[in-house]
């Protein structure tokens, strides 16, 4: 079921389902509570590729990502995820999703977390072996085959978020959604989740979303989403970026955009009244930078 | 690139999304009840506590109640339909708050479960958990302590099921109004007090006063305990004793709806 929009078709456009973007939002806004966290977003994410979602914390990712997946309430304007409105019930089997905070059974080891979760992916005493391995594979992609006996309440932090991916990993989601995967653990182990990240969207042609306040994860993205206040900055691969600023990193291009938006933003705020007012409101709390 | 002013219309807002009409999916709904029994395995000492604290306190009122035996026949077999309903209402309240704080009910919803395979996940385990719990209870007060049932213990063990499913949808009902444990804990009194009072366990109902029989007239605890002296008074299984078991079933179903109505997909 797709949405009919009210503007005519882009002729540039392909119609073929499995070419348009996995993501596609068309003035999405998400209000919570008396805040307007997300600003009439547009922006696409590209099938089988590695998009990053950048931005300092409070700026929105989480927001972002909780509508993709179907779980964020007073969502207006268009999301459209793998063909299909945000939310839809054929989508809940397609996207792994990862919040932030580790969401595991405290109370139960590694692998009955998985099991549990796998059962739910793919039901039926006909797939249990298909399962086990499934369970097997996504414990040995997050490296705790270890640990697959522990206790997930006595695992470190890094642990269990390792052990919350791991359920995302299960079964062959087509959409990966990732909140801030590689937060607080080691450099050699957000190496070696980049890698799989790589491989998972090489191998199974599976896209990924994954947000980030780590500049230099920025880098190993294909393309990147780069959020401030609500709003998209920029969306861009990282080469794009650092050459339409002259910056050496992901890091000051960056900074160099949300300068540009700021002093657009005074612009607005002190001169040429008869603005479209779009950023009214919005005073940046961080107004020195100038 | 981006920041259009956010002028467009919400166009086709995904907000109620076709879901299928969520039928039990059978696997789904063991597979949740045994995660909940693992995850009890792992707390050997919540399962000691619930099974072996009404019997401690079957035992106890035998000896309070020495002299009286009568009076032990009627508030011990009042006290086997009350025990798993306030058990099951505890334990059911803080497992679903924890689902929804951890994050988990989140995950879970994002999935293909079905909210009622959630519940009667929830449902089964609990309910397997109520049945060892009265079975011991039972077994032990006819049994044990003398007491006078006339009718059948199974009977008993029927009424004590349906009571921990009864508490079973109401700690699922209330969890969704806790924001914290210490909440969750504190509608017990709430929820669960003013139905010890007026079920007739420390007075017939027909001597209080009218309000408050009318009140206590609209109360499923007061069925579960009449069911249970049903049981205790007459051999068959008698048309008052249905009724009495079909209004408690009822109450959880119906609590049970209003529980799964609390399980939001999409939250702010």
């Amino acid at each position: 079921m797709m949405i009919i929009n009210a503007r005519p078709p882009d002729p540039a456009g392909s119609p073929d389902p499995a070419q348009s973007p996995a993501v596609r939002a068309e003035g999405l806004t998400v209000v919570r509570g008396t805040r307007t966290v997300l600003r009439g977003l547009d922006f696409a994410v590209p099938r089988g590729q590695i998009t990053g979602l950048l931005g300092p914390s409070g700026c929105g990712k989480s927001t972002l990502m909780r509508s993709t997946v179907g779980t964020q309430a007073k969502v207006a304007g268009t999301l459209e995820v793998l063909g299909h409105p945000a939310g839809h019930a054929a989508l809940r089997s397609r996207i792994g999703y990862v919040t932030q905070a580790p969401s595991v059974y405290d109370d139960l080891t590694v692998r009955q977390n998985l099991d549990y979760f796998a059962a739910i992916l793919d039901p039926g005493r006909a797939a249990a072996e298909r399962r086990r391995a499934n369970v097997t594979q996504a414990v040995a992609d997050v490296d705790l085959t270890s640990h697959a006996d522990s206790l997930a309440g006595n695992l470190s932090g890094g642990q269990r978020s390792r052990v919350s991916l791991a359920v995302a990993l299960l079964g062959t989601p087509e959409l990966l959604v990732l909140d801030e995967p590689t937060v607080g653990l080691d450099p050699v182990l957000r190496r070696d989740l980049w890698n799989l990240f790589h491989a998972i969207a090489a191998e199974r042609q599976a896209t990924l979303l994954i947000s980030s306040h780590v500049m230099d994860e920025a880098e190993r993205c294909h393309r990147l989403l780069l959020m401030r206040e609500g709003e998209i900055l920029a969306d861009d691969t990282p080469d794009a970026l650092r050459d339409r600023t002259g910056s050496d990193t992901v890091e000051a291009a960056f900074l160099h955009l949300v300068d540009e938006a700021i002093a657009a933003g005074n612009r607005t705020a002190t001169g040429d009244a008869a603005g479209t007012g779009s950023t009214s409101g919005e005073h940046p709390r961080k107004e020195t930078v100038r | 690139m981006s920041t259009t002013a956010p002028t467009s219309v919400s166009t086709g807002k995904p907000a109620t999304p076709m879901s299928r009409p969520s039928a039990l999916n059978l696997s789904r709904t063991t597979a949740t009840a045994t995660r909940v029994l693992r995850q009890l395995r792992h707390d050997p000492r919540t399962i000691a506590l619930m099974i072996l604290i009404p019997c401690v306190m079957l035992v106890l009122l035998r000896y309070v109640f020495d002299g009286s035996p009568l009076t032990f026949d009627s508030i011990g077999a009042s006290l086997l339909g009350i025990f798993p309903l306030i058990t099951m209402f505890l334990v059911t309240s803080i497992a679903t708050l924890r689902e929804r704080t951890s994050g988990t009910l989140e995950r879970l919803l994002a999935m293909p479960l079905g909210k009622g395979d959630l519940i009667a996940g929830y449902a089964l385990a609990f309910g397997a958990l109520a049945i060892v719990q009265s079975a011991l209870a039972t077994g032990l007060a006819v049994w044990f302590l003398g007491l006078d049932v006339v009718g059948s213990p199974w009977l008993l063990l029927l009424v004590a099921l349906l009571d921990a499913l009864l508490g079973t949808a109401l700690g699922l009902f209330v969890s969704a109004f806790a924001a914290s444990e210490y909440q969750a804990v504190q509608f017990m009194p709430a929820v669960i007090f003013p139905q010890l009072l007026l079920c007739g366990l420390f007075t017939p109902r027909p001597n209080m006063h009218p309000a408050l029989e009318a009140v206590s007239d609209v109360l499923p605890m007061s069925y579960a305990v009449d069911g249970m002296n049903e049981v205790l008074k007459h051999t068959d299984m008698t048309a008052d004793f249905v009724r009495d078991a079909l209004i408690v079933a009822g109450c959880a179903l119906l609590v049970l709806t209003l529980g799964a109505a609390t399980l939001r997909r999409r939250t702010a």
